[in-house]
């Protein structure tokens, strides 16, 4: 019995996975052309939603959502580049909207901080790495002469 | 000695980055406008409970306004309701209403029966003038100033003290023209 439910329960797992992994197929409509169908995809999954904003637009059910799709898919039609379709996005939502924020005074941390621990983090390894050597040295001195004087 | 004061001072440095992520997390409620001092978008909707008339951001220029965006299906907009009626009681400001993504007869029937605030009412059944505003949830109220400028965007329900401190106080000092 209870092995029943635990194969119940992962049966159950597994399928959630599955619809998980396809969960960007919200949209009925498909683009006109390939092209833009592929423009469409990469726009709407490094756009974020606003109300869950740990998902992008692609990935969300909500309403809100849906209506950033519909204008990312009206924009692509009417011929806009990407480009011109991020910062139309900006324009009303700000920076936060770009899962990759722009290169700038203000967002200049979020990409120099991850470096800046790097290095840190490079400098206390060798920093380690050095005072055991000198320690490793020392040492095998004195199992040197131990082995000589035996 | 030594050996700890590094890790201690790393420790401190971490602690004060990690505090101040935390303090400035983008809340959804501190979470400024991208329109602030910038042009309001234009928009030309119907006007709710009269389909033949449209209110346009023009009707509206050359004195400073309020938009409220709600919804029926939004309990926080049923929240902030009496405050909205106390605002309009005061009649200081013209309110304006963005019905969004929403139904008319719904909508109608939620102002009669809890009282009409809205000077006007627009309906925004589709979305895409909410969009146009950077709108990501309802209640949020925008302050449109004279000049045709978005001044000031409060997201969730008003507050008597987000009311006087937010909206009131950007009222020209020599008062409404």
């Amino acid at each position: 019995m209870k092995r029943c439910n635990r194969a119940g329960l992962i049966a159950a797992l597994g399928a959630l996975l599955l619809v998980t992994s396809t969960a960007s197929a919200f949209d009925v409509e498909a683009m006109p052309t390939p092209e833009m169908q592929e423009r469409y995809d990469g726009l709407t999954h490094e756009l974020r939603c606003m109300q869950c904003q740990n998902q992008s637009i692609a990935d969300s059910p909500v309403g809100l959502a849906s209506d950033l799709r519909r204008d990312v898919r009206e924009q692509i039609i009417a011929g806009k580049t990407d480009e011109q379709i991020r910062e139309s996005m900006v324009a009303r939502y700000g920076n936060i909207i770009l899962f990759r924020p722009p290169f700038q005074a203000g967002t200049a941390w979020v990409w120099i901080a991850p470096f800046v621990f790097l290095l840190f983090g490079v400098f206390i390894g060798v920093r380690i790495v050095r005072k055991r050597a000198s320690l490793v040295a020392s040492d095998d001195s004195v199992i040197d002469t131990d082995e000589t004087a035996r | 000695m030594s050996r700890f004061l590094l890790p201690a001072l790393v420790f401190l440095a971490l602690s004060g980055v990690l505090y101040v992520g935390v303090v400035h997390s983008p809340n959804k409620s501190t979470m400024q406008s991208a329109l602030l001092g910038k042009p309001v978008p234009a928009f030309s909707l119907p006007v709710l409970g009269n389909p033949g008339s449209t209110l346009s951001n023009a009707q509206l220029a050359g004195r400073p306004w309020v938009m409220n965006v709600w919804g029926t299906w939004c309990v926080a907009c049923r929240d902030e309701h009496e405050v909205l009626l106390a605002i309009a009681r005061q009649n200081v400001l013209p309110l304006v209403g963005l019905n969004w993504k929403d139904e008319d007869d719904a909508a109608i029937q939620w102002l009669q029966q809890l009282g009409n605030p809205y000077s006007v009412v627009a309906v925004d059944r589709d979305g895409r003038a909410a969009i146009d505003f950077g709108v990501y949830g309802a209640p949020e109220t925008f302050f449109i100033g004279a000049d045709g400028f978005v001044h000031y965007r409060h997201v969730g329900p008003m507050t008597e003290e987000v009311w006087q401190r937010e909206f009131l106080s950007r009222i020209p000092k020599g008062g409404l023209p």
